[in-house]
């Protein structure tokens, strides 16, 4: 399997598109016909061939463009990478994870050497061939976290657990939707989520969090979670707020289809071995309206769960100002057929 | 911070990133740390002068008066405590707290009174010193003001009043919303009109 990395921009004109080959792969994030906050956790198993779950760290055609723009946005803001004093080891847990698991899935594109605590690294597809001491910080050009953290898709949150709750002490976040690590970093589990609504009543993070406490090392879980965002732009942060905003009061009939993207995060729990903090990653993947409804499935879908959306998702996703335009404009692709259960297109 | 109290409190509950703040009462421990400001002044009065004599050795207390006010520096001065000095800034008032935390024993007990923008400094203060959480205790006295960081430019905004509030560094008009971080000690401000700035939002006097 080889993957030809595209040369696109998540900023300024806009160029990231999916290959039609790449459409089918999507997270579809909505296994029934609607949608409410629930704990939808389950185990992170290799599933389906060629889906975003066939391995530990999914790698597709946006990496390099994804690496690109996770480095302008952390030359613009430092920041967005930040962790307390005590998630060195934390880092290093991350670093051995992702380059042990890469260099197993996909050793036609990495390649990991060890030599007792030498070990050399070879990441193709950014062109870095680096040799460093396991555990030594100043073998590295900087935090483990972070020298691995702009070699690996998604925003990657390392929670430290302690007093029966879990602490965001550390991160690199330069693709999230609406939430700010430099005010989060610190906060314990239900802190950080307390602006959500409707789920803490429903009890959906105390069970939550529950499970994450007894997460044991070698049996990693996913959830997915969504939104919509207004062109497809990776850093929509409440620090950028004022740059991405406006996009939202850009959206018309004619041009939906190609401007509102779905926005879906595959979040995966892994158990540390050294620390044992939790590593969470945040990969999203973003497709463009008209690419959903390729699927007949998928449109018919999320016509359904749009229409039927809580008002307090609605708002609190953002989504208020365009939401009737979307809901009238994925109408045409709901003939009102039923639809086979689960996430995958038929 | 245990459970809230809203007895003598004036903060409704909302969401779970937001302090609660109880009453403060005397528990055993090895130094008792007291900082208050002036709407806070009488909750220290309340509970120092309750107690024996001999403890006083064991009492410190830090106070921000609101300028040109001198009745009750004279009133906290009476209590007899160990140390007791005066600051013109919350800010001074904390670094100064900082200092004599890290010199404090095992088993201390900080005591927190006054306006929201204090007592968060001083929790954070705590924490950052090594303080137990559960060795800390805060009352929440005087106006609602709230201390606000500006998620944009970083600014923090001191003493706001108003819902929106405009940055003073980088001019954005912000919405103070209810996410508290106790490490900043600070609400969050999130530009209230960035998808149509053309929209022009009345400034109220909320947080009175
Ligand atoms: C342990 C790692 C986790 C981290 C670091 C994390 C972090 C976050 C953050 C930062 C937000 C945004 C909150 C805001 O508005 O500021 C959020 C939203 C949310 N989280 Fe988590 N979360 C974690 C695990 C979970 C789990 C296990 C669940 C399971 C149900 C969950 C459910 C949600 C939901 C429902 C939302 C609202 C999302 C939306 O409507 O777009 N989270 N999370």
């Amino acid at each position: 399997m080889t993957i030809q990395f595209k040369d696109e921009s998540f900023r300024g004109d806009f160029t990231y598109a999916n290959s039609p080959s790449n459409i089918p792969r999507f997270p579809f994030p909505f296994p029934e016909d609607e949608y409410m906050y629930s704990t939808n956790i389950e185990p992170h198993h290799a599933a389906r061939a060629g889906s975003p779950f066939e391995n530990a760290f999914d790698v597709d055609e946006h990496y390099v463009a994804e690496m690109k723009d996770r480095a302008l946005v952390l030359a613009d803001d430092p920041g967005r990478c930040q962790a307390l004093p005590h998630m060195e080891t934390a880092g290093w847990d991350f670093l051995e994870l992702v380059m042990v698991s890469k260099a197993r899935d996909y050793p036609d594109l990495f390649k990991l050497t060890m030599d007792g605590d030498r070990w050399h690294w070879i990441n193709k597809p950014l062109q870095i061939d680096d040799t460093f001491t396991f555990g030594d910080s100043s073998t590295l050009p900087c935090h483990p976290m972070e020298y691995i953290g702009r070699q690996v898709q998604g925003d990657h949150a390392i929670l430290d657990q302690r007093d029966g709750n879990l602490w965001m002490d550390a991160g690199i976040i330069t693709a999230q939707a609406d939430w700010s690590l430099d005010f989060d970093i610190g906060m314990n589990f239900f802190e950080w989520h307390a602006p959500v609504p409707l789920a803490h009543e429903l009890g959906v993070f105390q069970r939550a969090l529950k499970f994450l406490l007894t997460l044991p090392q070698g049996q990693p879980s996913r959830r997915l979670n969504w939104t919509l965002t207004v062109n497809p732009r990776l850093d929509t942060s409440p620090e950028n707020y004022p740059k991405w905003g406006p996009d939202r009061m850009t959206v018309t009939p004619e041009n939906i289809g190609e401007k509102v993207h779905l926005r879906v995060e595959l979040q995966t729990f892994w158990r540390l071995p050294r620390s044992n903090a939790i590593l969470f990653p945040i990969r999203t993947y973003l497709m463009a309206m008209n690419e959903v409804v390729t699927q007949p499935k998928w449109g018919r879908r999320l016509h359904r769960v749009m229409r039927d959306l809580r008002p307090e998702l609605v708002d609190y996703k953002g989504l208020s100002r365009y939401h009737p335009i979307l809901v009238e404009w994925l109408s045409q692709f709901d003939d009102g057929a039923p639809t086979s259960p689960g996430i995958f297109p038929d | 911070m245990g459970p809230a109290t809203m007895s003598e409190s004036l903060i409704e509950e909302s969401i779970l990133s937001r302090p609660t703040y109880g009453t403060l009462k005397i528990v055993p421990g090895l130094a008792h740390y007291f900082l208050a400001d002036a709407s806070g002044a009488e909750c220290v009065i309340r509970v120092v002068q309750e107690l024996p004599r001999d403890m006083m050795e064991k009492v410190h207390i830090l106070y921000v008066p609101t300028p040109g006010e001198a009745a009750l520096i004279t009133s906290l001065y009476a209590l007899g405590a160990k140390r007791f000095e005066h600051f013109p800034t919350i800010e001074e008032a904390v670094a100064k707290l900082g200092d004599w935390l890290s010199d404090a024993k095992m088993g201390s007990q900080l005591y927190l009174a006054g306006t929201e923008g204090l007592v968060g400094q001083g929790v954070a203060k705590g924490e950052e010193c090594g303080l137990d959480h559960t060795a800390v205790q805060c009352e929440h006295r005087g106006s609602l003001a709230r201390r606000v960081q500006c998620v944009h430019c970083k600014t923090m905004i001191e003493d706001v009043t108003t819902q929106p509030v405009k940055c003073p560094s980088c001019d954005l008009l912000l919405l103070v919303r209810d996410h508290y971080s106790r490490r900043l000690a600070a609400f969050q401000g999130v530009c209230i009109n960035a998808e149509d700035p053309s929209e022009e939002i009345e400034i109220k006097e909320v947080f009175k």
